[in-house]
């Protein structure tokens, strides 16, 4: 897509506040509609986005495939860490009083937080890993067979 | 609209319209998803079905041919299974209780449990969050498991490992395997 200067001019513009919208979403999600999922999805799309206008082998530069094999699994371990950390401090499995033991409401709102990032994380890594598979081995097309 | 949408997904033969008729298709059901005042749902919704699987779509259409093939014969069995199915699910809805109804087991069940310890155990604003991520944590932790093992899977079956093996053993059997 080359020779596309408006798609890209906006691409441009668009990738970043894309990306400032699936933070707010992700850490917002306590106040307003929202959470890892979305958050995660929306992320995704600032990637995928950006590799369908600037080729594939930009945003692979960006966000390279080991990477985001590591992130598909990071999140997992951290959603899944949170648990084993409350067992260590004498909680059930997932239990985010363990957080903060002297303030529990504190404990859940920052447990919370954490296993959401846990769910973005992994459903970002997830959205990318799939569009990559699926791009790799798609011929790039030329405009006209669209 | 959602069912002339439908209708047109079902009638056209080009699959790339196909494809962003099912993503007006997921748009148009979002809203019918704010209208319930499911806000989290329909957010999924479109970013998921409207925005995600259409250009997963699109990139599979790549792979694949522009248009459907004609079908000559009469589909007489699948009609009928619809028919049925459809028939099925509307004589279930006749239980449904009215909206917005007071008394509709949404209201009555667990909800206000929830909506009652909600203020005092988490203290967030958003039940939908609390619910998911505290007292359901197990099943939320249950389908990021699924998302991740969906996502090995697809990588498994597509993306460069298998690739990579190829390489290293320039094995010609294996090449016809995974081509």
């Amino acid at each position: 897509m080359r020779h596309h200067l408006i798609l890209r001019v906006i691409t441009k513009l668009l990738v970043g506040t894309i990306f400032l919208f699936a933070l707010y979403v992700q850490f917002h999600g306590d106040y307003s509609p929202g959470g890892g999922f979305q958050a995660g999805v929306i992320m995704a799309v600032g990637f995928i986005i950006y590799g369908i206008v600037f080729t594939l082998e930009k945003v692979k530069a960006v966000f390279p495939p080991w990477l985001v094999h590591k992130v598909v699994a990071l999140g997992v371990l951290i959603y899944a860490g949170t648990g084993i950390y409350s067992l260590f401090y004498g909680y059930g499995y997932l239990d985010y009083a363990a957080i903060d033991p002297h303030h529990p409401v504190h404990g859940q709102h920052l447990g919370i937080l954490i296993v959401e990032l846990g769910v973005g994380v992994t459903v970002t890594g997830v959205m990318v890993a799939v569009y990559y598979a699926f791009a790799a081995r798609a011929p790039s097309l030329s405009d006209e067979d669209w | 609209m959602l069912v002339i949408t439908a209708l047109a997904v079902v009638r056209t033969r080009s699959l790339f319209a196909v494809v962003t008729l099912s993503g007006v298709f997921s748009l148009l059901s979002a809203l019918l998803f704010v209208t319930l005042d499911a806000v989290d749902v329909a957010f999924t919704e479109a970013a998921v079905g409207a925005g995600i699987s259409t250009v997963l779509m699109l990139g599979t259409l790549a792979l694949t041919s522009r248009s459907e093939r004609s079908e000559k014969k009469t589909q007489i069995v699948p009609l009928l299974a619809v028919v049925v199915t459809g028939a099925a699910m509307v004589y279930g809805t006749l239980d449904m209780p009215n909206f917005g109804s007071p008394d509709a087991p949404a209201q009555t069940h667990v909800g206000p449990e929830y909506f009652e310890r909600i203020p005092k155990e988490i203290d967030v604003p958003n039940a939908v969050t609390a619910i998911l991520a505290s007292y359901r944590g197990y099943d939320t932790l249950g389908e990021t498991a699924v998302v991740f093992t969906a996502g090995i899977g697809v990588l498994a079956l597509m993306s460069g490992l298998g690739r990579r093996r190829k390489e290293d053993e320039d094995d010609p059997d294996q090449e016809e395997s995974s081509a």
